[in-house]
């Protein structure tokens, strides 16, 4: 299981790599890459600020990747997620869940998604026409998080 | 002593990251909002009381009103907003 909370970059082959590093039982790797997005609620963005609760964030992710991994029979689990300044179109968020077969994949990178967007300490502040705005949280993601 | 941190739309309200809040014995989490409140004034009463606002103890989020340690990290923040 791997945890990493960055400003840096991140290169989704090598992650992906590293997820299934000296192993041959997987059979499945499900992955979500998050971006940036040029607009958000019919604003324009121009960047973003990523705000985190350092010690918090990294242990609330590392107790979403263990229920998941006591929901499902996974293999190995990664998420890397960045903080700081980003730019339309850069990388936000990366989940690698690894499973002999997809279903179990599938499930829990869904499922660590939807727990990491409502459980983990971090706050969106989007730049653009009208200055800088907090991001609020949405109802559809409690709501998807509520599913599980 | 207590450590409170405020984060996101909080710690911007009110103008303020980080304090320190003496520990007496049997405080609780309200008394200690409540402390802050007195110290900060009106302005912290509106920000810390807001609907929605999530407290955490030592790295986890808390319902309710739990007592206090010596040493504990509280946190106020709104709802999170990443991935």
């Amino acid at each position: 299981m791997s945890v990493s909370v960055q400003t840096d970059d991140f290169d989704v082959r090598q992650l992906q790599r590293d997820l299934l590093a000296g192993a041959n039982a997987e059979g499945a790797v499900a992955t979500f890459t998050g971006y940036v997005r040029a607009e958000n609620v019919a604003r324009d963005v121009y960047s973003m600020e990523l705000e985190h609760y350092p010690g918090m964030t990294e242990k609330s992710i590392r107790d979403i990747l263990e229920q998941s991994c006591k929901r499902w029979p996974v293999m190995s689990a990664s998420v890397v997620h960045r903080v700081g300044k980003l730019m339309p179109g850069e990388q936000i968020v990366w989940v690698g869940i690894s499973s002999a077969h997809r279903e179990a994949s599938f499930a829990a990178c869904e499922f660590a998604m939807d727990y990491l967007k409502t459980r983990a300490p971090f706050w969106k502040r989007e730049l653009g026409p009208d200055g800088a705005t907090w991001v609020e949280a949405r109802a559809s993601d409690s709501a998807r998080a509520g599913r599980w | 002593m207590i450590k409170v941190l405020f984060f996101g739309r909080v710690r911007e309200s009110l103008d303020c990251a980080e304090q320190a809040v003496p520990f007496t014995s049997g405080l609780d989490l309200d008394a200690l909002q409540q402390a802050l409140i007195e110290e900060g004034g009106p302005s912290w009463g509106d920000v810390l009381t807001e609907e929605n606002m999530i407290r955490a103890i030592n790295h986890e989020v808390v319902d309710g009103n739990p007592e206090l340690a010596e040493g504990d990290e509280v946190a106020f923040f709104p709802p999170v907003t990443g991935g």
